[in-house]
């Protein structure tokens, strides 16, 4: 078999841009996720989005509405117990999440009729159709655009509210457009990784990146090229083991992280005494 | 615009877990005033503080800055904050001159884009507070001192009219204590009003003019030499702070004169007798040395 053999096929090509959208969308807002230490409501929102696909899959609406919503929904339910009681945050989201998660395992093996939902779990980049396709690239475009636009009110946000709060800015929004961006990044990478390794596109183009400089500029360009790299070589590499593309792709991840971590090391021991 | 102050009225703030963090809070701050918010940790400093930018909302009587509510006065961009040196992430990826810009965040359109005005504002912000050769710095490579400057020209370059300032001196060497003592008074002269948080009693005479003494209320503000009393910081700090009293020590009254006073990182607040305040250098201050002078003579 030929190395570029994989480029001749139209679902190949199709899913190595896609891979490539979805790969910058993840690594811009996971710059954010990183700063903001939000690591863990990532795991938490994507594990949350389970049933909120499976209902819009049984009242037959698009499948990323009914994710964004129930992405919101842990998010907000997150916020609202921790607010009303004395629990921990994080305590709240370990029991949220796995209960929403839990609920939608419930639904999903009730309703299995058809193998579309598996899809969500572990992804399917290179069998997606038309619909999915779609749907993704629009919920991706529409993230990045609005990261893009507010990129540095919500860099201010996360470095210091108190600050951002005093020059007029409502922080309180920004709290909930930065959980409904995370709730649309989500929805953007599900089919290309599913729902359970998703965590690993928000978290590591940010650390990866975060390991190699300290401006924030550049983390944003260095996080979009490490994870655009990682997605497109996961995704080529899939071609030739015959399937896995999510787990590929986040397996080039961590170790273009491994990579980054070696470097930083090297660098650190070379500057200091 | 009416002329700059701070109104402060009968203000009282709970917190929605039901704690009271303030009761029935009252005192008037006018322009071009360095004024000291003393108090233990738990006194309400920080609630005052949180107060006057809005971040919480008294549930019963009034703040009017500049004659505004203090909702107005956060979208006029009145109030500046310069955090306490423990609530910023330092290893943020962000460089000096980025903190800088954030204080012309507020004066921008909503994509955040500077204008040529932008930068020669933060230009010179960094200047007055002497980082322009720190300015590609990223902000955990600097010293304690430098790090402080920089928000302090974030809060200058915000144009901030009225500045807050948490325990500013932590961490500071006595150098850089100065110089940014020195920037504050001109920064006052300017008519803007300072407020200083601190738990820092020795250095407040240092450099504050007013003084807020509070637990849980305010119990005394105004002027320095009247508020700035043994009996009303007893009544402050109870029984936290420490004391040495001379009259009681074991030093020995050799010359009639001897007072020797060594402390650690903090400043040593000194009454003397008669319990008036005791200042560092007499540069400045000719007309109290005369009248000491004259109370000595009688």
């Amino acid at each position: 078999m030929n190395w570029l053999d994989p480029l001749r096929y139209s679902f190949m090509t199709e899913a190595l841009m896609v891979s490539a959208l979805v790969g910058t969308v993840c690594a811009v807002f996971s710059c954010y996720l990183v700063l903001k230490g939000w690591s863990l409501m990532g795991d938490a929102i994507s594990h949350a989005v389970l049933p909120g696909v499976v209902v819009a899959y049984l009242v037959g609406i698009p499948l990323p509405v009914g994710a964004f919503a129930a992405g919101l929904l842990c998010a907000t339910a997150t916020g609202w117990i921790k607010a009303s009681t004395r629990i921990k945050e994080d305590t709240v989201m370990g029991i949220v999440f796995t209960g929403m998660f839990a609920f939608g395992l419930v639904l999903f093996t009730k309703v299995e009729t058809d193998a579309h939902l598996s899809h969500i779990l572990f992804g399917n980049i290179l069998g997606i159709e038309r619909d999915d396709l779609i749907q993704t690239v629009i919920a991706a475009v529409v993230t990045l655009g609005i990261v893009l636009a507010m990129r540095k009110d919500l860099m201010l946000f996360c470095f210091d509210t108190a600050h951002a709060r005093a020059i007029g800015l409502n922080t309180t929004m920004l709290h909930y457009v930065l959980l409904a961006l995370l709730s649309g990044t989500i929805v953007a990478s599900m089919q290309a990784v599913g729902i359970i390794l998703v965590v690993a596109m928000l978290v590591t183009p940010g650390c990866t990146a975060r390991l190699l400089t300290d401006r924030f500029d550049r983390m944003l360009i260095l996080a979009t090229a490490s994870s655009v790299i990682a997605s497109c070589l996961g995704v080529y590499v899939s071609f030739f083991v015959n399937g896995a593309t999510g787990a590929c792709i986040v397996l080039a991840q961590a170790l273009l992280f491994a990579a980054a971590f070696l470097w930083h090391q090297r660098r650190r021991s070379r500057f200091s005494v | 615009m009416p002329s700059l102050s701070i109104d402060v009225a009968n203000v009282t703030v709970a917190y929605p877990n039901g704690h009271t963090a303030l009761r029935d809070a009252s005192f008037h701050l006018h322009q071009g005033v360095i004024a000291a918010l003393v108090g233990i940790n738990g006194s309400g400093k920080s609630t005052l503080f949180k107060s006057l930018m809005g971040f919480v909302k008294p549930v019963a009587g009034t703040i009017s800055i500049a004659g505004n509510t203090v909702e107005q006065a956060r979208k006029l961009k009145l109030v500046a904050y310069v955090p306490q040196s423990e609530e910023v992430d330092w290893t943020f990826p962000v460089s000096v001159w980025d903190v800088v810009m954030m204080g012309r965040y507020g004066h921008m359109n909503f994509l955040r884009i500077a204008s040529a005005e932008d930068k020669r504002i933060v230009n010179e912000s960094l200047a007055r507070v002497g980082m322009t050769d720190f300015r590609d710095r990223q902000i955990g490579e600097l010293s304690g001192g430098q790090k402080k400057r920089v928000f302090l020209a974030r809060a200058l370059a915000q144009n901030g009219q009225i500045i807050l300032l948490d325990e500013p001196f932590t961490g500071v060497d006595v150098t850089t204590e100065e110089a940014i003592i020195a920037l504050l008074r001109s920064l006052r002269d300017e008519g803007r009003i300072i407020l200083v948080s601190t738990h820092n009693l020795g250095s407040v005479p240092e450099f504050c003019d007013h003084v807020v003494l509070v637990n849980r209320t305010v119990l005394a503000a105004g002027p320095l030499e009247e508020v700035f009393t043994e009996d009303n910081l007893n009544r402050a700090f109870g029984g936290v702070l420490r004391q040495f009293h001379f009259e009681q020590s074991t030093i020995q009254d050799h010359d009639g004169k001897t007072v020797k006073l060594v402390t650690d990182d903090e400043r040593p607040l000194v009454f003397g007798k008669g319990g008036h305040l005791e200042y560092k250098d007499r540069q400045g201050r000719e007309d109290l040395v005369e009248k000491r002078q004259k109370e000595a003579g009688e």
